[in-house]
């Protein structure tokens, strides 16, 4: 049982720990600022999630775990909309997203 | 343990040294703001680290929280972007901080070894407070006790400071409401991000009154309660209108309140005058000298919480209200 349980755990970390990595390399290679976005809401939604997750499985069932689950909480209801919020500020001061289009379309369509 | 406490400090202290460069280095303003907002959550890990949870708790919500939403009211009105500078000579500055660095450097050669325990710090007023804060003032968290009964006198001047900051931004800025105001426009419709404020405030005022209340027991205090109510009340203004909040809590109020969250501090000291003790001596405030300090405490750190809280809204509301340059 405490095997099944620390494996489930170190499970939850290591995913947890990829999908951060994995964020901030998006934030850094993504070449445009939606992109970008998405790669750290990732690690601000899933990646909290999965760490958070495998420490609950550690601690057992007690008061801190009561306290982790509640920091989930407050982070996915918060951190959603803060990137919301940015998103949305960024495309009603004018900046456009790339989209599917790639740029020997707009190229073509620039000179069509 | 400590093997890991070393491992934590070198990356929080190495991720400050970066975010310095990167700020020094940073032209837009604010990018700056942003770097120096990351700034202060990182001071306020390395205090966490060192067992300063108080403190720690104060530069999370001051440095980090309010001062950052401050600075971008600030440069809402001045611009995003630095000015060119006329150029000048590199060579003065850099023998100029040559020679501070120098100074400072040999200063710290006189200075005690860190952390060494027969430190003069460590001999004379500390051990005192720590043998008998629990018999004389008799609350769990001894920085509450030192700050608030020892240390009563100073901090009755830091909130009068607060409370001076306060006159002097409203002597310069004031504060327009924007009633009669014809270029006012009401500002678009945000559904997602007013329902979610909507959910969030009563849970930061609750968490506010905690901090306020249970300072004698854990971590907080007035100030930083205040600071954490005046942030349910700027996130208010962030997401609906800045006349919304002004009908909700209007500034005339708040300036009232200011003052008497000073008067309340001060008024505790006369009573304890009054009463035949020194001022803010709360042993005479009630019959047994541990319930006084109980109650005294209390009371004035309810009325820092008032003083700051007030202060806060107040000095916002005077930046946000000279220009909305951006939303």
């Amino acid at each position: 049982m405490n095997f099944i349980i620390d494996a489930l755990s170190w499970a939850c970390l290591m995913l947890g720990c990829f999908l951060g990595i994995s964020g901030a390399i998006g934030i850094f290679r993504f070449d445009e600022f939606y992109s970008r976005a998405h790669a750290a809401s990732v690690t601000d939604t899933l990646c909290v999630l999965f760490i958070i997750s495998g420490l609950v499985l550690q601690s057992g069932f007690n008061l801190v775990t009561v306290k982790m689950i509640f920091i989930v909480v407050l982070l996915w209801l918060t951190s959603p909309v803060a990137s919301h919020a940015l998103i949305r500020s960024a495309y009603q001061t004018g900046l456009k997203p790339k989209l599917a289009i790639t740029r020997k379309e707009s190229s073509k369509r620039t000179q069509s | 343990m400590s093997a890991i406490n070393l491992l934590i400090d070198i990356v929080l202290l190495t991720m400050l040294v970066f975010t310095t460069i990167a700020i020094v280095r940073s032209r837009s303003l604010f990018a700056i703001v942003m770097l120096s907002g990351i700034y202060s959550l990182l001071s306020a890990n390395i205090f966490v680290v060192l067992d300063a949870v108080d403190v720690a708790f104060t530069e999370a919500a001051v440095g980090a929280g309010i001062s950052t939403v401050l600075m971008l009211a600030t440069i809402g009105i001045t611009g995003y972007e630095q000015k060119k500078r006329r150029s000048i000579s590199r060579i003065t500055p850099l023998i100029v901080v040559f020679i501070t660095g120098a100074v400072l450097v040999y200063g710290t050669l006189d200075m005690p070894a860190f952390t060494n325990p027969s430190n003069p710090v460590h001999e004379h007023v500390a051990p005192r407070f720590i043998e008998q804060s629990p018999t004389e003032v008799g609350i769990p968290n001894m920085v509450t006790s030192v700050l608030a009964s020892y240390r009563g006198y100073d901090t009755m001047g830091e909130v009068i400071v607060v409370f001076a900051a306060l006159i002097g931004v409203l002597s310069l800025l004031g504060i327009r409401e924007k009633k009669t105001d014809p270029v006012y426009t009401e500002p678009p419709p945000r559904p997602i991000l007013q329902v979610m404020a909507k959910f969030m405030i009563p849970f930061i005022i609750l968490f506010a009154l905690y901090v306020q209340f249970h300072g004698d027991f854990g971590p907080g205090g007035g100030f930083q309660a205040g600071v954490i109510f005046s942030v349910a009340i700027i996130l208010y203004t962030l997401t609906f209108s800045q006349q919304d909040a002004m009908d909700l809590v209007p500034p005339w109020v708040l300036k009232r309140l200011a003052a008497l969250g000073v008067l309340i501090y001060g008024g505790t000291g006369v009573v304890s005058l009054l009463k035949g003790g020194n001022f803010l001596d709360y042993n005479v405030l009630a019959h047994d000298p541990i319930h006084g300090q109980h109650y005294g405490i209390l009371i004035i750190e309810f009325g820092v919480g008032l003083t700051v809280a007030c202060v806060m809204i107040l000095i916002f509301f005077a930046f946000i209200s000279r220009g909305d340059k951006n939303p």
